[in-house]
């Protein structure tokens, strides 16, 4: 393992609503599913290149269901 | 034409069908955020509360124990009530009303809509031509949602006078007035009943066509719930929409220094448009109190309507910086324009869509607009907010 943490980012799907705010923001992040709710792509790992878009995402959901953490 | 009398204490005896609130409603609720964050009124059925902050707007939104969708519009008298899944269901028969409509309004089922509402703009800008004059909101903004939902139902798009008609009568007269509402109910439930014969045995590419065939935990729709959804369809996107749009249009007549800085910095149009939704929120809902609470300090008495304003929770300034100003670069913006919770905007994907092409597109062909001079701005009344009459000078 490495020593170094990686950012990484979470949809709480009991809290989204599909606003869609973060599939606009961040597409290399999230997309929406079937119902138009949101979905991590991949395992959520944020990119240093993409920090600031998740960080975006993060601000513009209207529901607070998006979360960030160092893992 | 109006009886009422005017609004002297916005805290104790709000009203909003009054012209000072249609006309420029802000200063009213910062007013109330002030010093009395849930207004109250008697002129309503069973009193009416009025939450001016955002924390409590939220609170009733993410509240369906308390708090019932089943009245989504403050009125005078509590007509009987007429249900039109989802927006007046409440949980659990909420979930499934609402799933089954969801894909038909997701992101990629949307995009795919793009370059008839381009076309459609376009038709609409071509038939303004040359003109130096026109109105935006009569001769543009009010036909675009019309024309796009007629074409996912699959009805005539030439019938928008009449679906505009029975909006008016639903949403703006029957606030006061409730002997409308059941004639234009009426109205349109025949209107729908013969759309579904046509379909008979043989089904479109359509809205009318899918719900006639979904099934919902296994069941067909029954004819009260299919009628519900249509009415719901044809009535919630239309001036809603339209009336985003035209307050875009007008922020941007009257502010020629956004106005150039969009036509300059076309990448800033997705948070323009954010920033219009949020300081010009077109929509606001309404609850029943089903349970006695309190919010925010305040008792809800059991019965009373509640005006749930999304629009004000937008000028919250302890939601947003800035929140009395129009900033169209706002790159934060949190705002509720489409609702909080469960009710989001089934349709704000094509609102979104709509507004971004509809903008997009006047700019692309009238750079240079203003209000004409002396031009009388008219703004609808009550639930839905928007400039109805929006004369401007093209040059």
């Amino acid at each position: 393992m490495s020593a170094s943490k990686v950012l990484r980012v979470r949809v709480e799907s009991e809290r989204c609503q599909g606003h869609n705010r973060c599939c606009s923001l961040a597409p290399e992040l999230f997309e929406a599913d079937e119902l138009g709710n949101a979905l991590v792509k991949g395992d959520g790992t944020v990119s240093p290149a993409l920090e600031a878009k998740a960080r975006l995402a993060l601000a513009n959901c209207p529901e607070h269901a998006i979360r960030l953490s160092q893992e | 034409m109006s009886a009422r009398e005017p609004v002297k204490d916005w805290a104790a005896d709000f009203d909003h069908r009054d012209p000072a609130w249609n006309e420029n409603p802000f200063p009213i609720w910062d007013e109330l955020r002030g010093r009395c964050p849930v207004a109250h009124s008697e002129r309503f059925q069973d009193g009416a509360y009025f939450p001016s902050r955002y924390a409590e707007v939220r609170e009733i939104a993410y509240d369906s124990e308390h708090f019932s969708s089943r009245r989504v519009i403050v009125r005078e008298t509590k007509t009987p009530i007429s249900s039109s899944p989802p927006i007046t269901s409440d949980p659990p028969e909420h979930t499934p009303a609402r799933k089954l409509l969801l894909p038909a309004f997701a992101p990629h089922a949307i995009a795919r809509l793009e370059p008839r509402a381009r076309a459609l703009c376009r038709e609409l800008l071509n038939a303004i031509g040359d003109a130096k004059t026109c109105d935006a909101a009569v001769d543009y903004a009010q036909h675009i949602p019309v024309r796009l939902i007629a074409h996912m139902l699959g009805v005539p798009e030439q019938d928008g006078d009449l679906f505009r008609r029975w909006i008016h009568l639903v949403l703006e007269v029957g606030i006061s007035d409730e002997s409308v509402i059941m004639p234009a109910l009426q109205e349109m439930a025949a209107y729908f009943g013969a759309e579904i014969k046509k379909r008979g045995t043989h089904r479109g590419d359509d809205l009318i066509s899918f719900l006639l065939d979904a099934k919902m935990e296994g069941r067909p729709l029954s004819d009260a719930h299919l009628q519900g959804t249509l009415r719901l369809l044809l009535i919630a996107g239309i001036d809603t929409t339209w009336s985003g749009i035209g307050a875009s249009l007008w922020h941007l007549a009257t502010h020629p220094e956004d106005r150039r800085r969009l036509v300059a910095e076309p990448a800033l149009m997705p948070t323009a448009i954010e920033e219009f939704l949020r300081a010009y929120a077109p929509v606001t809902m309404a609850r029943e109190v089903v349970k006695e609470t309190a919010v925010g300090g305040c008792p809800f008495k059991e019965g009373g309507q509640v005006l749930l304003s999304f629009p004000a929770a937008n000028r919250d300034p302890a939601m947003f910086a800035d929140a009395d100003k129009v900033l169209i670069d706002r790159a934060e913006n949190r705002h509720s324009a489409f609702g909080l919770g469960r009710h989001r905007c089934i349709g704000s994907n094509l609102a979104r869509l709509e507004m971004t092409v509809a903008i997009e597109e006047w700019l692309a062909r009238f750079p240079e607009f203003r209000l004409a001079d002396g031009a009388k701005v008219k703004w609808s009344e009550g639930t839905v907010r928007g400039p109805r009459r929006l004369p401007f000078t093209l040059s």
